[in-house]
């Protein structure tokens, strides 16, 4: 018998959404200790179906019109107010994709595991206490004691994500929903929590729905799997089924989609280096000062030591985990953030003694393409000028950049009349195409693209890939590539550096350090990839 | 290091920082009023009406007003760090003593009205955002607009007509009733303060009041989105809980932080208020130096009221630092 039965479940949207129904006739079932992973890109309804079985929907606009929740037999859509509060936290409980933001700020670790219990059993102070400290040892959270004492931000991301995975099995609940719970970690992280939510669900006989977007994750976690598109329920089945012989369409362009982990054939290389960084550092420093009045200094070093030497033609993967200074050391070499020490030379002139005005000129030869493609175009300038902007500052006639602006548009694959538009009117994947044309406009030689497919749907990230290959092929571009993600940077990156505290760990062609890595963080970072088992099958 | 050193070592560091400050303070304070036209001796000739150059000249001489400029300011630094602040010569009086004798009064207003502004402002806030869209949120967005765009001066005068001459329930100006009591800590004397505290109070609070309600809604609307409240909602508490214990130490952070700006802007603002109310604060006395272009008095109160600011805002540091885990002092 199942623990949970979802029937004929439709919510809807408000009015002048683009479609009437976030989710539409979503059938599913949930067993007792079985992990069912809900996979979908952004607005597949997935999340919005998880949180229709906690009652948290945003109502009135969004609510379950038709069918039913039933849990052991309850259907959860009709219980009252009062009786939804005691079942969640308690029969089924929840886990958020940012663990920052879902715990409150103000508040310690234990007084928030406190309230748990507080609001569904009655325990003595002091027994509630023994027992959130046997849960915050459970989840191998180190020294309990002090983990309760302390605020969220106190705490690193993959240990609040372990504080939020005790909280939510304090009162042991049948059913656990995971939305999205490992997507704001590192990977090296998401393997220790992905882990552990195993080892949990073993121990505690917990049914857990898990709602993500990543096919890695699906393949190490699930049990059974229901792919979500446009709020329909698509194509369900355990998970060897759904991955190895999917027979949607949809499901099996998504999964073709997934970048593989074998690294590319590597292409013929020129040996004649375009940028080469030479011992790059770059030290951030705050606190202090003031007679010693100030409290400590604290330093971070961002970069240390860094040298690199990108190839004409090639692409560098410069791969890390967050904090490892990889962001940093592309904003240096494009003169965004002053290095401390160091060369940058760029065909063989150094950049980073040029003053602002020195530095203009060079500014053609060398572009940048953001991560976030919503933040990083001003959304009060249309797309034609935001484009046309470069080679007007660096004294193109108007008529010849505007000319090259529409015909970069179509190159990365827009209409001709996106010109005239404002970037809000575009989704995420075109923005970044946008984003893309802009780096361009100039003719650089070198385009470093910090993590440009990563706020993206892994069917965009695709197109984006294929576009940024094309382009590299069209134009003769070199390119600095930074990513988290190893799947995408075996198969854009001709070679790698891989970047840990600051520092240039390894470096080598892409094949290689995949097949042979020699330095340890190396070998823990290829190991956390989600999904080794099945893309190698 | 401890909580308790770190904390008390970020005090040391912010009364090392505000001398530098407050040395800036009133040497800025001092060349501005002696840019200003005429002196005390101009005022006190000019109502004498017939005083001669050489009476004058010798008025100068006596007051050090006719030593170059630098020279006074030395001497005037000098005195300050010696707790002498100088004598008014409107007054006759010496300037720290009348300062001290005004300071309380002002000292008195602030504190009321800061409480009064910040806690009600608070509690409205709260009930507008609770019911939000109901007919309590806009009575309350109503009251607050309204009031926000009210002159001080003049709700100062209708309280005056409403509630002293035409109702005759508080009295209309000062601080106490002419019939002095001799003891300050007697409670019929705390009880009469206390009844003309009523009205300046409440007019001087009121612009706050309304700043900090709207403040307070926005700022709780805008938590109530966040996902800590989804996480709550997800343990089964009450919505009483989320709103009054995680959600309502949230939104006060940008109200506290609001009010500490403000304090010092609330001296300016009880200049009017105490001319209107006749309340004998600093704010009427700087009204009043200023005319008679007592500097020395002016420099005083000037100073006075640096070292509050600077006070206040270390006062409102470490309140913020202790509502909220992540700012750290230091």
């Amino acid at each position: 018998m199942s623990l949970l039965e979802i029937r004929n479940l439709h919510i809807c949207l408000p009015e002048g959404s683009e479609r009437p129904f976030a989710v539409e006739a979503v059938n599913l079932d949930l067993a007792p200790n079985e992990i069912l992973c809900i996979v979908g890109e952004s607005g597949s309804g997935k999340s919005l179906t998880a949180r229709a079985v906690m009652g948290l929907l945003p109502k009135p606009h969004v609510r379950v019109t038709h069918g039913s929740i039933k849990m052991d037999g309850e259907d959860l859509v009709n219980v009252s107010d009062a009786r939804m509060r005691e079942i969640r936290g308690s029969d089924i409980s929840m886990i958020f994709q940012e663990p920052m933001t879902a715990l409150n700020p103000v508040m310690t670790i234990g007084d928030q595991i406190d309230e748990v219990f507080r609001f569904h059993v009655s325990m003595k102070k002091k027994e509630r206490r023994q027992k959130a400290l046997a849960l915050l040892s459970d989840v191998h959270l180190p020294d309990p004691l002090q983990i309760m004492l302390a605020y969220p931000h106190e705490l690193s991301g993959g240990q609040r994500q372990r504080a939020m995975i005790a909280m939510a099995l304090a009162l042991d609940p049948k059913i656990l929903i995971a939305d999205e719970p490992t997507t704001a970690l590192d990977v090296t992280t998401q393997a220790q929590i992905l882990k552990l939510i195993k080892e949990m669900q073993a121990s505690h006989n917990t049914g857990v729905l898990f709602i993500t977007h990543d096919f890695g994750v699906v393949a190490d976690i699930a049990d059974r799997v229901a792919v979500m598109q446009q709020g329909k329920l698509v194509e369900s089945g355990t998970t060897d089924e759904v991955l190895n012989n999917p027979q949607h369409p949809y499901t099996q362009a998504l999964i073709a989609a997934v970048p593989s982990l074998s690294p590319r054939q590597p292409r013929d290389q020129s040996a004649e280096p375009v940028l080469q960084v030479e011992a790059l550092t770059k030290v951030f420093r705050s606190g202090g000062g003031f007679f010693g009045f100030g409290g400590e200094e604290r330093m971070v070093k961002a970069a240390s030591d860094v040298t690199l030497e990108l190839r004409k033609g090639e692409t560098l993967g410069i791969v890390g985990e967050s904090g490892s200074g990889k962001s940093t050391v592309a904003r240096c070499i494009v003169r965004l953030v002053d290095a401390d020490d160091g060369k940058i030379l760029l065909n063989g002139t150094d950049l980073r003694p040029l003053s602002r005005a020195e530095m203009r000129p060079l500014r053609a030869n060398i572009q940048m393409v953001f991560q976030d493609p919503f933040a990083s175009l001003n959304p009060r300038t249309r797309v034609g000028k935001i484009i046309s902007q470069g080679p007007l500052i660096q004294g193109v006639p108007i008529k010849e950049a505007q000319a090259k602006a529409r015909e970069l548009l179509s190159i990365v694959g827009l209409d001709k009349r996106a010109y005239d538009r404002y970037p809000h009117e575009f989704s995420g994947g075109q923005r970044q195409r946008i984003g893309i044309a802009r780096a361009l406009a100039l003719n650089p030689d070198v385009l470093v693209a910090d993590e440009p497919v990563s706020a993206l749907d892994v069917s965009i990230q695709a197109q984006i890939l294929k576009l940024l290959d094309k382009i590299r092929e069209r134009m003769t571009l070199s390119m600095i590539f930074i990513t988290h993600d190893l799947r995408v940077a075996a198969q854009v990156c001709d070679r790698l550096a891989v970047m840990r505290y600051g520092e240039v760990v390894e470096t080598g062609p892409t094949a290689e350090i995949f097949a042979n890595p020699q330095a340890a963080y190396t070998k823990e970072l290829l190991a956390a990839v989600p999904g080794q088992s099945w893309s190698t099958a | 290091m401890s909580h308790a050193s770190k904390r008390l070592r970020y005090v040391l560091k912010r009364l090392l920082q505000a001398f530098p400050i407050v040395l800036a303070i009133v040497v800025v304070n001092f060349f501005l009023l002696h840019m200003a036209e005429g002196d005390a001796v101009d005022v006190l000739a000019g109502e004498a009406g017939s005083a001669t150059p050489e009476y004058m000249a010798e008025l100068r001489k006596k007051f050090g007003l006719d030593q170059p400029l630098p020279v006074q300011l030395l001497v005037y630094l000098k005195n300050v760090f010696t707790f002498d602040l100088g004598y008014s010569f409107r007054h006759e009086m010496p300037v720290l003593d009348l300062v001290l004798d005004r300071f309380i009064p002002t000292l008195l207003l602030m504190i009321s009205t800061i409480i009064l502004a910040v806690g009600v402002g608070i509690v409205l806030g709260l009930l507008a955002a609770s019911g939000l869209n109901t007919w309590r949120d806009t009575m309350i967005s109503v009251f607050a607009l309204v009031t926000y765009a009210t002159p001080l001066f003049w709700v100062g005068l209708m309280f005056i007509v409403i509630f002293s001459l035409n109702l005759g329930w508080f009295p209309t100006s000062g601080m106490k009733n002419v019939a002095a009591f001799n003891d300050p800590w007697s409670w019929a004397n705390i009880k009469d303060v206390a009844h003309h505290l009523v009205l300046p109070t409440i007019t001087l609070s009121l612009f706050y009041l309304a700043l900090y309600t709207r403040l307070m809604r926005a700022s709780m609307l805008e938590q109530a989105g966040m996902d800590y409240v989804t996480t709550a909602r997800a343990k089964g508490l009450t919505e009483r809980r989320i709103m009054f214990v995680h959600v309502l130490r949230n939104a006060l952070l940008p109200v506290v932080t609001m009010a500490g700006v403000q304090v010092g802007a609330l001296i300016g603002g009880s200049v009017i208020v105490e001319s209107v109310f006749a309340w004998p604060g600093l704010g009427m006395l700087a009204f009043e130096a200023l005319f008679a272009r007592d500097l020395n008095l002016l420099l005083g109160i000037f100073l006075l009221s640096a070292l509050l600011v600077v006070a206040v805002n270390l006062i409102v540091d470490i309140i913020y630092s202790s509502l909220d885990p992540r700012i750290e002092v230091g």
